[in-house]
């Protein structure tokens, strides 16, 4: 079931190689019919999650075969709690993708191959669970994003923000590759494997020694944080994300960066709990960095873009601030701001992707007045723009609550500051700067020059009413996530905070 | 005389001078054409390589002709008549059917290059087979004096090939770097096996094995072992000896380049790997990690940084190539048998890597000669698969998965993080390198892809045996990246034989 949903998409990335660059409706429409499939695929097994089958480790629908045995490489995918809301997420996120990109015009045949590879490679990033293709198929997904920022990308500073992104992105995975070598190799080399489940049970029976964990815990924390835009190296961000096309933002923020925060939920806690103890104070520390300080950068954005990026930045604050505070409810709401924001990004990134093609600016003093010409375009952006302020009925709320509960009952030093910095920073100042964002795009005087703008037809309509049902669904029924994701986190938080063995019955129930 | 152990040299010598026969009587308008028979026989070669001298742990087939019961005869076998100076054991092999298979690609790639050479094409062609004896002979080396011989006949026929192209400055110039440079080189090889002889007494590898740590005291015998490994660090192109490189690399004609930068470097690696784990004992060579690895750091950061500013795509490639020496070396350094492993592995996905790309430079040098990185602009009009291999293969030296490049790196890397908290610093330097190297690497799938206005979107021909050969580099490139699975074993198995 997981290999197909990853399959689908490399699939039609071969069926779209070997067609001729001139059958343009082919490639959209394998494009989407793959995405499609995935996203079906998907929905049944996030519905049927519940009633399936619990497999080695607590896992559900298990696929595994061997790859290079003398180094203990499998191909091993399964999900649990964690990771299937976000291979949901993904797959909503990868079909609206491929929605948008009615916008690209010119080398059809490059744009979708690469899309196909990077959704491919991203639905098989969230679900590997073996360390090495977990890190090749993230490796796999970045590059068709470089690319795709450097030929359809927009705005004089493309190149620049390429070149960085390339950089900033690639330092990021390599450290934290060093960091998974590590790993691997404190295991005596007969036990040796890059299965995470192995791995788990064999660090419970002999915990890591605690410096080596305090020396491997900073890279996976940098090198994931990296990617993830951990304050103070997010700057490749709203660069990258103000230059990349719609559906390359859409995929990137929404759902590949999660990749770092995955591998910082399943991997780093609970293997290393004693390199957590000592860092998790830091990351704490700088996660305000990520909700104030890239708030007030975000104030001060006259790009929609440029806006929406820095905003995507600051609420990557909050998912860390759920880790850092390592009990049960901070971790599952940080999973569940995980979901909440991918699905926002996506959807906030294919609004203004779409303002962009009727209007050719992103800059919204030239704006104003839209609502009028673009009345479903212009609501979305609203809705979108509450739940981004983290108004309640939407999974925002939900995620970012737990957070702050989780966060104010943490044990680091003056937790509670940390929780009313973060709700001064994720709600008043994210008020602020959506509110104006509002304000200057959808209302006051309609200039003249906006009269050609018109709205999304209907079925250009699907997918931000995908993205939109999606996150009212997951507001008002959270415990279609957080019933998912709770014994998954509990087992994670045992493992992270007692550092000794824990039983396994609580994945097992 | 036991010339079994020889009889693919012999076999290669065979043909090169058929090749310069054949020469005699061939019209000259067909004269290009005999790259197609070299490479042809060099193929031959490769196969029967396969079936005469089967590769397992227990083949026996030499020394049945001498009468002896017929198996289990030790793979490692000595050469009595020629001095006890040659070895064929799995890694001498391994190396043989490598630079075979380098020869077949870069002669095909010579006959297309062909129109470019004003004269002698055939001495070219040649030339080529001689220098892959030379290779193949380097990688039996067994004493000093073999490996002496063997790189000076690399390096001779390379002082010919790198200024081939006459008419040329640039070409007459790099033969004249390489020379100069080549002939220091040598001389500090000659003059360090000279002391290293005086003080042991033996030529030997395996004599030499036993008596090196009652030597290890005596600084004359320290500064010859020292000497040598620098004439070795030339053919690696590595630190202190890199700084020929991009020079001979820009100047020289694409095949000869091409085969500089995988045959050559690979014959430097097995002659150095071969004195580091054949003549000296691991407890002498534990000695030397640090200098190890300081030149692995130095020749790293060497070629990536210098390859920043480079506009010049083969100046660009010989960095890169200084640049990969150096990861090279890093696997040399981790002093162990996973760091074998992944120099082998690594050097195996860098022949399809490097070769896919020179080929690529040579069709494009031979309709436009502009060597500038800008004169790729717009090929993906020209030839998609032109472009799609110099796109795979730019992928795969920045080390990115599903590529070989990347199961080389990451086993590398492994093999360093494996010994321990000495090679912590060593890996950052490799990682800086990596970085590096995303960057100018993009910079040339940048100029394919997204350059302003292609200024010649003709398409490019590509004839059937470039086609040929082009797939074949890239279905190496990806079987080695996507299914690592037989070929680790097979490198695995190469490494324990080693003698």
């Amino acid at each position: 079931m997981l290999t197909s949903i990853i399959l689908l998409p490399f699939l039609a990335a071969l069926v779209i190689l070997f067609t001729p660059r001139n059958y343009r409706v082919v490639f959209r429409g394998v494009a989407l019919l793959a995405t499609l499939g995935s996203l079906l695929v998907a929905t049944k097994m996030f519905l049927g999650y519940e009633a399936a089958e619990a497999g080695v480790g607590g896992y559900k629908f298990i696929e595994k075969a061997a790859w290079v045995p003398s180094l203990g490489i499998n191909y091993f995918v399964g999900v649990d709690g964690i990771n299937v809301g976000l291979i949901f997420m993904g797959a909503i996120v990868a079909f609206a993708a491929a929605c948008v990109s009615w916008e690209i015009k010119t080398n059809e045949k490059l744009y979708y191959l690469l899309l196909m590879v990077m959704t491919g490679g991203i639905l098989g990033a969230f679900a590997s669970l073996d360390l090495f293709f977990f890190y090749a198929f993230h490796e796999f997904a970045l590059i068709p994003t470089f690319i795709m920022i450097g030929l359809w990308g927009r705005g004089e500073n493309k190149n620049y923000a390429t070149f960085n992104i390339t950089l900033y992105l690639s330092a990021g995975a390599l450290i934290a590759l060093v960091g998974l070598i590590g790993l691997y190799l404190q295991v005596p080399a007969a036990q040796r494997t890059f299965d995470i489940v192995a791995l788990t049970d064999y660090f419970r029976a002999n915990p890591m020694a605690a410096n080596v964990q305090h020396f491997i815990f900073p890279l996976l924390m940098f090198g994931f944080g990296i990617l993830v835009s951990l304050w103070p190296f997010h700057t490749w961000a709203p660069l990258g994300y103000g230059a990349a096309p719609t559906a390359t933002a859409m995929l990137h923020a929404g759902v590949l960066k999660k990749f770092g925060l995955y591998g910082l939920i399943r991997i780093a806690l609970p293997l290393m709990p004693e390199g957590a103890k000592d860092w998790l104070n830091v990351l704490a520390l700088l996660c305000l960095g990520n909700i104030l300080y890239c708030g007030w950068v975000a104030m001060r954005q006259r790009d929609l873009n440029q806006l929406i990026g820095n905003s995507s930045v600051a609420h990557m604050g909050f998912v860390f601030l759920g880790i850092a505070s390592l009990n049960l409810i901070g971790v599952t709401g940080a999973v569940v701001v995980m979901i909440a924001h991918g699905l926002l990004a996506a959807l906030t990134f294919a609004l203004s992707g779409y303002i962009r093609t009727q209007t050719n600016t992103l800059n919204m003093d030239e704006m104003g007045g839209l609502l009028r010409k673009l009345p479903f375009i212009g609501a979305a952006l609203v809705m979108a723009m509450m739940a981004g302020c983290g108004l309640p009925g939407f999974a925002n709320f939900v995620g970012e609550l737990s957070v702050m509960f989780g966060a104010w009952k943490a044990s680091f030093g003056h937790a509670k500051w940390f929780v009313v910095a973060a709700a001064w920073g994720g709600l008043v100042i994210g008020a602020i700067y959506m509110l104006r964002a509002v304000r200057s795009v959808l209302h006051g005087e309609l200039s003249d020059k906006w009269n050609s703008v018109e709205d999304a037809v209907l079925w250009r309509k699907t997918p931000f009413v995908l993205l939109l049902a999606a996150l009212l669904a997951f507001g008002f029924w959270p415990r279609l996530l957080t019933d998912k994701i709770k014994p998954s986190a509990e087992a994670i938080v045992k493992m992270a905070t007692s550092g000794k063995a824990v039983a396994l019955e609580s994945v097992k129930r | 005389m036991n010339t079994a152990l020889i009889s693919l040299e012999i076999a290669v010598l065979l043909l090169a001078l058929g090749v310069l026969l054949l020469d005699l009587w061939l019209p000259a308008e067909n004269k290009r054409k005999l790259g197609y028979v070299a490479a042809l026989g060099a193929l031959g070669i490769l196969v029967a390589s396969f079936i005469w001298l089967p590769v397992n742990a227990t083949f026996n087939l030499p020394l049945q002709a001498a009468g002896q019961a017929a198996v289990n005869v030790p793979v490692y076998l000595t050469l009595p008549t020629l001095g006890d100076n040659i070895v064929l054991d799995l890694p001498a092999l391994f190396f043989k059917r490598f630079f075979l298979l380098a020869a077949v690609i870069v002669l095909l790639m010579s006959a297309e290059f062909a129109s470019r050479i004003q004269s002698g094409i055939s001495e070219f062609y040649s030339l080529t087979l001689i220098a892959l004896a030379g290779m193949m002979f380097a990688a039996s080396a067994k004493d000093f004096a073999m490996l002496f011989v063997s790189v000076e006949l690399i390096t001779i026929t390379f002082y010919i090939l790198t200024s081939f192209q006459r008419n040329r400055v640039a070409s007459l110039e790099a033969g004249v770097k390489y020379l100069i440079l080549g002939g220091l080189a040598s001389a500090m090889m000659v003059y360090g096996i000279a002391l290293v002889y005086g003080t042991s007494g033996t030529m030997n590898f395996t004599e030499l094995n036993g008596k090196a740590l009652a030597l290890a005291d005596k600084p004359i015998f320290l500064v010859g072992l020292l000497l040598v490994i620098c004439g070795l660090a030339f053919k690696i192109a590595a630190f202190p000896l890199q700084i020929w490189a991009p020079d001979v690399y820009q100047g020289s004609p694409a095949p000869a380049t091409a085969f500089l930068a995988v045959g050559s470097k690979a014959a430097g690696l097995i002659l150095l790997m071969r004195v580091l784990f054949s003549a000296l004992p691991l407890e002498f060579v534990v000695r030397w990690k640090g200098l190890l690895m300081a030149m692995s750091a130095i020749t790293i950061l060497y070629g990536s940084l210098c390859a920043i500013p480079q506009r010049n795509l083969k100046r660009l490639l010989g960095y890169s190539s200084i640049a990969n020496g150096g990861y090279l070396l890093l696997g040399l350094a981790a002093l162990s048998e996973s760091g074998k492993v992944a120099v082998l592995y690594y050097l195996s996905g860098y022949l399809f890597t490097v070769l896919a790309a020179f080929t690529v430079i040579a069709v494009v040098l031979r309709a436009t000669d502009i060597e500038d990185i800008s004169g790729l602009a717009g090929l993906n009009q020209r030839s998609p698969l032109l472009a799609g291999a110099m796109t795979l293969a730019m992928v795969s030296l920045a080390g990115i998965p599903p590529l070989a490049g990347f199961f080389g790196k990451f086993l590398l890397l492994k093999a360093a993080i494996d010994q321990g908290s000495t090679y912590y610093w060593l890996i950052a330097v490799a990682l800086v390198g990596v970085v590096i190297s995303l960057y100018y690497y993009f910079g040339v799938i940048r100029a394919i892809y997204w350059s302003k206005e292609p200024a010649d979107v003709s398409p490019l021909f590509v004839s059937l045996p470039l086609k040929v050969s082009l797939g074949a580099c890239i279905a190496g490139m990806l079987y080695l990246g996507i299914y690592p699975a037989a070929a680790l074993n097979l490198v695995t198995v190469v490494v324990r034989d080693w003698k």
